[in-house]
């Protein structure tokens, strides 16, 4: 009994962590409307510099938590900058754009932190007075996180005056509901957003700040509290503080109870919830229909056939691509194969953005099972690499017709948050099930057989098979079905008012995207001969959708010419420096802050405004 | 300009005013002209370019062009929120009261401070003008009825001490009972000096409260008088009113 008793006290202390970094997510989502990653990354900045702080003054209860409101409040302040330099301009860009700019921070924040504190565990000191524990029931139960279990509630009642008894705090409510209305009433949105930037930032800085004493500080916090809290964030209803409350004390508890019960599967368990309550309340446990749902891609220009001598460019292209193994070299002829295989994942993901209008964060997910299937299969049945090879799409398209029947119910942000809990589930399953899966460990040992293993015959065989999934997600996009997803995409209530169910095309297309993209996994898991769970994680997934927005949506090339330069800039990039996440970082923003409507929309200000010269 | 003078140019002048939502060219090139402690009514059928003239004014497009002087200032650069702060009051049609918040919220959202030459607003004034509204001043504005709400809305831009009201359709789908109140509060506002451009399809509502009419057809002005002068116009109200 008492042991139940101390482990819902242990999950009553994770969600009062869980909920002020996840209350700063939500208000910062209910105004700006903006998902932040970058948030992960002001929790973790908030634990490194608190644990400087209290080094420096931890000794006595004033400079601990002195240092810990300072930590809290220099983090606000770089939420505030992040607003200025970054958001401000990006308000009125497709959603894509946004989360891609606030993931340029977080890679951008990783290197930083990593050059400041450096990549080794940080132990820090625990609070002075509260080092010791009570005696609840006669098991003993620390102190300190008695102190934040009474914290999580007041910070919710503070949180509370503030936003209704203040005139700050009704602003906000009202630039929440309707930031147009507010503005056009003499309220300046920008330096309300600045605020609430800071606010919800320094919440994160504050739940970092008071993990010092609990636990290492390390550069993996920024993703796996991000994920978590996006988790609470999108179960209490995006937007709503007592939603947030609530769903942490849920999650903390789950979590809690889930590690006696499935340890080995913990992570699953939180997204599977997730899942399911979106698929029970569609906006949250407490959370409001959007008025207008955000868009998540801007409707481009309809793809147009080409004709003449245009036509033939992808098929010369084929041919030139499958003369490269006369001159290149073995070095070359990996790097290209690894160019041909990213190219099918990003074209695969480009079904589902760029006609579809789905954007997908969790499409990694598909990669990985695609990658994973073949080398399961080689591992555990010895299975030749022709049948590994076929069977990637086949598990990879599962996998996405179960998880794309849950997504495809949502849209937008909502779809977003929904294939990364999914992308996420997926990745857990290979970290945690180290007998099945290897853990982190990977699988190794995936190489093809002697006629394929010369770099030139995997290249030839790379290309064969991605140049002609390639050629059937073209003959797709131009079918019907392609013309169909468009209608959906660009208006999804005419669509339906004219008899078509966009919502099964939207799920047969997340099928034929996650098929093609563990085809691409399966060819990537026989080009390296290994396979690791960071395949399926959160990183790749943004990668792929960098290469999308560098070629750009508007055109079936796009992905394909973005997936070259990518990988081409980023093998560049990392033999050159270390700080290869830096550089990519400023990459994604400066692209991002280059065109913040996106290429198309840039192409149609330029053409606005030659009319009316 | 010195308060001795009175000053005889108009309040509001819009010059070859262009938008446009997205691609579609909505504005062809609107002129008007709003004068000090006037009535102006803005007319026209649906999709005649009423509300995206007074949304372009308040700078709520995307894509403008042409130009909106106000009391002497250019303001067709400016963003919404400091156009508002100069004295322009928008009364939207769809309303958007913040449905979240009770009316003494949604007031104070538009509370700004006084302004000199323009008639300044308390909710205790605006409660004496708007008896309805006192009785639910803890009352969420989603839990109202659409009169109440087009009062509320109306109250909240007044909050910002406006000296130019945008009343986009104020009369649009309310009983003929708050319609009457509606003419007279507007009448009561035009007495308190405030100048006024309301955009109404109802004719009858338009000849009670305004002094001179604009009508506006595919995103052009096509008339502009006396009230008196457009309801003896057959022709003009028959080509491009709803009669
Ligand atoms: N959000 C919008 N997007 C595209 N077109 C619009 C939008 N709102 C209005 N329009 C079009 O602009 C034209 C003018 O509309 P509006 O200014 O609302 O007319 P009114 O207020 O006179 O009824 C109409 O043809 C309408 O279809
Ligand atoms: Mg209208």
């Amino acid at each position: 009994m008492s042991f139940y008793l101390v482990q819902f006290l242990s999950g009553l202390a994770a969600a009062a962590t869980l909920f002020l970094v996840s209350s700063g997510l939500t208000i910062v989502f209910g105004v700006t409307r903006i998902v932040n990653f970058a948030h992960g990354s002001f929790y973790m900045l908030g634990a490194y510099l608190g644990w400087s702080l209290i080094e420096r003054w931890g000794t006595t209860p004033l400079g601990f938590w002195g240092g810990v409101a300072l930590a809290s409040l220099a983090v606000g302040a770089l939420g505030a900058l992040m607003e200025v330099g970054l958001l401000r301009r990006l308000y009125r860009s497709p959603e894509l754009f946004q989360l891609l700019a606030t993931f340029g921070v977080v890679l951008v924040i990783q290197d930083a932190a990593s050059y400041a504190w450096g990549s080794e565990d940080l132990l820090g000191r625990r609070a002075p007075g509260l080092k010791g524990s009570v005696d609840i029931l006669d098991q003993p139960f620390p102190l300190y996180d008695l102190v934040l279990i009474a914290l999580g509630p007041v910070v919710l009642g503070l949180l509370w005056l503030l936003f209704n008894r203040t005139r700050w705090g009704t602003l906000v409510r009202a630039a929440t509901q309707d930031r147009e209305m507010a503005a056009a009433l003499g309220v300046d949105p920008a330096k309300l957003f600045t605020g609430v930037l800071f606010l919800g930032s320094a919440l994160a800085g504050l739940g970092g700040a008071l993990q010092v004493p609990r636990e290492a500080v390390n550069l993996h916090m920024d993703m796996s509290i991000v994920v978590e809290a996006f988790v609470v964030v999108v179960v209490g209803g995006m937007g709503s503080l007592t939603g947030a409350f609530v769903a942490s004390l849920l999650i903390g508890q789950l979590q809690a109870f889930g590690i006696l019960v499935f340890p080995q599967i913990t992570l699953v368990l939180v997204f599977l919830f997730m899942a399911v309550v979106l698929v029970i309340r569609p906006y949250g446990l407490l959370g409001r229909k959007e008025e207008a749902p955000p868009t998540a891609a801007s409707p481009g220009p309809p793809l147009v056939l080409a004709t003449g001598l245009v036509r033939w460019v992808p098929a010369l292209l084929l041919l030139l691509l499958a003369l490269v193994p006369l001159v290149a070299g073995d070095y070359a002829l990996i790097v290209l194969t690894e160019v041909v295989i990213l190219a099918l994942m990003a074209a695969s993901l480009h079904l589902l953005i760029g006609l579809g209008g789905l954007v997908s964060f969790g499409h990694a997910a598909y990669f990985g099972l695609g990658a994973y299937g073949s080398a399961l299969l080689v591992k555990h049945l010895a299975a030749p690499m022709p049948l590994a090879l076929a069977a990637a799409p086949v598990l990879a398209g599962v996998g996405a017709l179960i998880a794309g029947w849950f997504c495809v119910r949502r849209s937008g942000l909502y779809f977003a948050m929904l294939t990364l809990a999914f992308a996420q589930i997926a990745w857990s399953v290979a970290f945690q099930w180290y007998g099945f899966t290897g853990g982190d460990n990977g699988i190794l040992g995936v190489w093809p057989p002697d006629w394929a293993a010369g770099k030139a015959a995997y290249y030839l065989l790379t290309l064969a098979l991605a140049g002609g999934t390639l050629f059937l997600l073209r003959r797709a996009a131009f079918a019907p079905f392609g013309y169909t997803l468009r209608a959906g995409r660009d208006s999804a209530l005419r669509a339906e008012a004219v008899g078509i169910d966009v919502r099964r095309h939207q799920w047969y297309a997340f099928a034929l995207a996650g098929s093609a993209a563990g085809l691409a996994g399966g060819l990537y898991a026989f080009s390296k001969g290994s396979v690791f769970p960071t395949l399926m994680a959160v990183p790749m997934s943004v990668d792929a959708l960098v290469m999308v927005l560098m070629g750009g949506i508007q055109t079936l090339s796009g992905p394909v010419v973005g997936a070259a330069l990518f990988h081409l800039l980023e093998t560049e990039v990392m033999s050159l420096t270390e700080w290869w996440r830096l550089v990519l970082g400023l990459v994604i923003i400066v692209l991002v802050l280059a065109f913040p409507k996106g290429v198309a929309g840039f192409v149609r200000d330029l053409w606005m405004r030659r009319k009316e010269a | 300009m010195s308060p001795q003078t009175p000053n005889t140019e108009p309040l509001l002048t819009v010059q070859n005013l262009q938008a446009w939502y997205g691609r579609a060219h909505i504005l062809m090139g609107v002129d008007l002209t709003v004068g000090r402690g006037e009535v102006v009514a803005l007319m026209g059928r649906n999709g005649a370019g009423k509300t995206t003239t007074m949304k372009a004014v308040m700078g709520l497009m995307d894509t403008r062009s042409g130009g909106v002087s106000f009391d002497g200032r250019d303001v067709s650069a400016l963003p919404p929120h400091r156009i508002a702060r100069l004295g322009l009051g928008y009364v939207p049609e769809d309303r958007r009261v913040f449905t979240e918040l009770t009316v003494e919220e949604n007031l104070e959202v538009g509370r700004q401070p006084p302004r000199p030459g323009a008639p300044s607003w308390t909710p205790q004034r605006l409660y004496t003008l708007f008896p309805n509204l006192a009785e639910m001043r803890g009352r969420r504005g989603g839990r109202m009825s659409g009169g109440e709400q087009q009062m509320l809305t109306l109250a909240r831009t007044l909050m910002g001490n406006p000296s130019l009201l945008l009343l986009d359709e104020p009369s649009e789908g309310l009983a003929p009972r708050i319609v009457q109140q509606m003419a007279e509060a507007i009448r009561a506002l035009k007495a308190e000096g405030l100048s006024v451009l309301v955009s109404e399809q109802n004719l009858s509502f338009a000849a009670a409260v305004a002094d001179r009419a604009s009508v506006i057809e595919k995103g052009r002005i096509r008339f502009d008088g006396p009230m008196q002068a457009l309801l003896e116009d057959d022709t003009v109200r028959r080509q491009y009113l709803a009669v």
